[in-house]
């Protein structure tokens, strides 16, 4: 018997309907061979679309379905649902994208209408070859692994853990808390960066739920939804996290001294180190490619002293292996390093600095004591803070890094209320871009604390002076856009606002994880609106700013959705799993094992008795690299046949009957206009009639 | 119209090209109305018969395009492509096709634009080149 295929073409609105004449790729349709009915309506996915659809199902008895709309990536489960519902399999059923791909690009209507048709044609085609699938249920290992623990992955950790599953938090610095960590006040409420962000950091220690691993790594990942495996690195730290009890006693003697990372150069620490008072843990880590005694010098020392006996230098690497059901991803940002940008001084001068290096100038455990001073001790009479450094800049990033005016706005404050009112503070802007809660008020607050606000992106930063004013001082040459000349000022110090850019090993993790960076190389989410956190990967999910430039607010909010995703997959306990797996016909293989070398998850096993690759569809992703190969054409991947891909060519490349309108009225603009309204009404016709019946 | 309109097939992965080329639409990225894609899970799975076979059905090209070297959402099924494409296109001129009917790119799903310059690029391309060779042959 033959099929009874049902054909439902979109208008989206206005998206698609005129520019692809909807009802007339509708009545094109039903002239196809085993198609029952051809409808046109202006919203498909509405529920008037959907019941249509499975009012056609039940009384016409269609068995296949074709819809004609948007890309399946927007609604493709939406129609296979409605399918569902109206007793029909979700998998005889095929969507063909004739906006994104015809309606929005293609600048002739008719020409627009034409390749619908083609695509029509081609669905309908290929839907004669679908087989009933069924979707396989797998178990969700309830455990969720966090990957960086910075204040999202802190955030999204504490949300999973609160909901009682278990969270593997991996971090790969020796504590927690991330560039957080690093400030010390934050915008725009000005509560100090350490006050918010240590409850939270003592939380994940003290969580039950939380395993929290520090100066790990994870190393691989393998599995699927669900069912995840993860291969983590211990580096070793040299000390026995049981019996050290955190006193820093080694943290005074140790001989070496080296530039800090956690103070981004500005201060020394130890060979033994440990990034502040309230890193948590407060337990120190040895640096081992500076320590003496792991380089064969003779040291010793922290040994010597340790009260505990906490120092292990016989301490080895270790792996070990999770089982975890999803992932979330919140390994973060890095500031951009300045110093390509010759123009500004920085490492040339000394007191430019970046935005993470005033951050810690503040801190009142940072180098300075919180003290702001210039590098020979004194404070600055004035400022310059340079708004925009590597971003919005087509040499450099060329998205806004969105929160650097904010920063800008808190050291301004910051500089005023710590050194004195006196002190002048120049912003060199572009735009001033405050656009969260709150944001707006302190940049008025700002503005009324007496700080110059210079509308224009600096040249230079040099100290040659051209006056006895710039003697000895810094001058930020720049055009002030607003007055249209150019000014030259004269400053103590300089500050600039680096741009936040993805780690440098993002590349990296992305291919470990198995999802992909965007254009900018921060790690893309599956949709810019509608999926800011979940990825193609089914089970992983980002948080925070790995994503894209956040501020600490929106960061957190990102977490609470990554961790909700990830919830809600590990709460429910069972996830369905695409049947469209590879398949190999026994009656076929010639048993040549070709498949088996190709296969990327080791999925295809070879039967001895009957002499046949066999795939093991528990582990099969549905690839078809076995498909593609096959020498006698055994393998096929379900839902991607070679008939099915076959037929979809055929119909894509058979040639379409020309619509209503002859060639010759073609070329005439009025009559083409005419031309598709000519065949509203025999669509329509058919609509009735079928509404009818 | 009296020019040359070609028609061009695209194998598409449906992670990276074929999302590029939903980000293209979205964006309104005008492009030749000459290319048809068909979505496929990985570019690995574009089997050499389905190129041959558009290639005698009447398409004047193929595109076949998927994620980044390295990218593969099935680690490295692109790989595979590559190899794959390679050696058909060495079979293919062997058989008096012009070897630029036959294009393998990647598009990463970031790539609107990237997608977008592909096909118009390859429109032209195949107009300058005119009708494909296969439109001679009756067997199929």
């Amino acid at each position: 018997m033959s099929n009874r295929i049902g054909v439902y073409v979109c208008h989206c609105g206005t998206n698609i309907h005129p520019k692809v004449n909807s009802p007339e790729v509708a009545g094109f349709s039903e002239d196809l061979q085993n198609v029952v009915v051809g409808r046109d309506y202006k919203f498909m996915c509405s529920d008037p679309g959907q019941d249509m659809i499975i009012r056609d199902i039940q009384e016409l008895g269609l068995d296949r379905v074709v819809v004609a709309s948007c890309s399946p990536r927007l609604h493709e489960k939406t129609f296979q649902n409605a399918c569902l519902r109206a007793g029909l399999n979700p998998f005889l059923f095929q969507m063909t994208c004739i906006r994104e791909h015809c309606s929005w690009v293609t600048e002739d209507s008719e020409e627009a209408t034409c390749k619908a048709k083609h695509l029509v044609a081609a669905a309908v085609n290929r839907v004669n070859y679908h087989d009933e699938l069924y979707s396989r249920m797998e178990k969700v290992h309830p455990d969720v692994l966090v990957v960086g623990a910075g204040i999202a992955g802190i955030q999204a950790a504490l949300d999973i853990a609160k909901a009682g599953h278990k969270v593997h938090l991996v971090e790969k610095a020796p504590s927690i808390g991330g560039h957080m960590a690093q400030f010390d006040k934050t915008f725009p409420t000005l509560d100090c960066a350490a006050c918010i962000s240590t409850p939270k950091m003592v939380a994940v220690a003290q969580e039950p739920n939380i395993n929290l691993m520090t100066w790990a790594e994870v190393e691989q990942v393998s599995g699927f939804v669900g069912n995840y495996q993860a291969v983590i690195k211990q580096k070793p730290r040299y000390v026995d996290m049981v019996k050290c009890t955190g006193c820093g006693l080694c943290l005074e003697k140790c001989p070496t001294k080296v530039p800090s990372e956690f103070e981004e150069g500005m201060g020394l620490r130890r060979a033994i180190y440990r990034n502040s008072p309230q890193s948590v843990p407060n337990k120190p880590v040895i640096d081992a490619t500076v320590c003496r005694t792991l380089n064969g010098k003779k040291c010793g020392v922290c040994e010597k002293f340790c009260p505990s006996g906490a120092i292990d230098y016989e301490q080895q690497e270790q792996t070990l292996t999770v089982d975890i059901g999803t992932i979330v991803l919140a390994t973060g940002f890095d500031t951009m390093d300045p110093t390509p940008m010759k123009q500004y001084g920085f490492g040339r001068f000394d007191n430019v600095l970046t935005g993470l290096q005033f951050e810690r100038l503040n801190n009142a455990v940072g180098p300075t004591g919180g003290k702001i001073v210039k590098k020979d001790g004194t404070p600055p009479d004035s400022v310059a803070v340079i708004h925009c450094v590597g971003s919005r800049d087509k040499n450099h990033h060329e998205y806004c890094s969105r929160v650097c005016c904010m920063y800008a706005l808190k050291y301004d404050h910051l500089i005023k209320d710590k050194v004195g009112h006196h002190v002048k503070v120049y912003n060199f802007y572009i735009d001033l871009r405050c656009f969260g809660k709150g944001y707006e008020e302190f940049l008025t607050r700002v503005q009324e604390e007496g700080v110059t606000f210079i509308r224009g992106r600096p040249a230079e930063i040099t100290d040659k002076a051209r006056t006895p004013e710039e003697e000895g001082k810094l001058v930020v040459v720049s055009e002030d856009t607003l007055l249209g000349q150019t000014v030259r000022v004269p400053v103590d110090m300089a500050i600039l606002c680096t741009a936040m850019e993805p780690r440098p090993d993002a590349p990296e993790v992305a291919r470990r994880f198995g999802i992909s960076q965007g254009l900018d190389k921060f790690f893309l989410e599956e949709h810019p609106k509608l999926g800011p956190v979940s990825t193609a990967t089914d089970g992983v999910f980002l948080a925070g700013t790995c994503q894209g430039p956040k501020d600490i607010p929106d960061a957190v909010s990102h977490a609470s959705g990554a961790a909700a995703q990830a919830l809600a997959l590990a709460a429910r306990g069972e996830v369905a799993i695409s049947p469209t797996t590879s398949w190999i016909n026994p009656d076929i293989c010639i048993g040549c094992k070709a498949c088996i070398g190709l296969c990327a998850y080791s999925a295809i096993e070879f039967d001895d008795r009957l002499r046949v690759s066999v795939v093991n569809e528990a582990m099969c992703k549905g690839c078809g690299s076995c498909a593609a190969h096959c020498p006698s054409g055994a393998a096929q991947v379900k839902h991607f046949t070679e008939k099915a891909i076959f037929t979809e060519l055929a119909g894509m490349l058979a040639p379409v009957p020309e619509a209503p309108i002859t060639v010759e009225d073609h070329a005439e603009s009025p009559m083409a206009e005419a031309g598709p309204q000519e065949s509203v009404p025999p669509a329509a016709e058919t609509e009735e009639t079928a509404t009818a019946s | 119209m009296s020019e040359f309109e070609p028609t061009i097939v695209a194998f598409v992965c449906n992670w990276c090209t074929y999302t590029a080329a939903d980000l293209a639409g979205t964006a309104r990225m005008v492009q030749s109305p000459n290319v048809r894609l068909i979505r496929m899970m990985c570019t690995g799975m574009v089997d050499p018969k389905y190129v041959i076979k558009a290639l005698l059905s009447g398409a004047d090209a193929v595109l076949v395009s998927g994620c980044h070297p390295g990218d593969c959402h099935y680690i490295n099924g692109n790989y595979k492509a590559r190899r794959r494409i390679k050696l058909l296109t060495e079979i293919l001129t062997g058989f008096g096709f012009d070897e630029r009917r036959l294009k393998l790119t990647w598009v990463g799903a970031s790539e609107g634009n990237e997608f977008a310059e592909t096909v118009n690029k390859m429109v032209e391309d195949i107009k300058e080149l005119g009708p494909g060779e296969a439109t001679a042959i009756e067997v199929m």
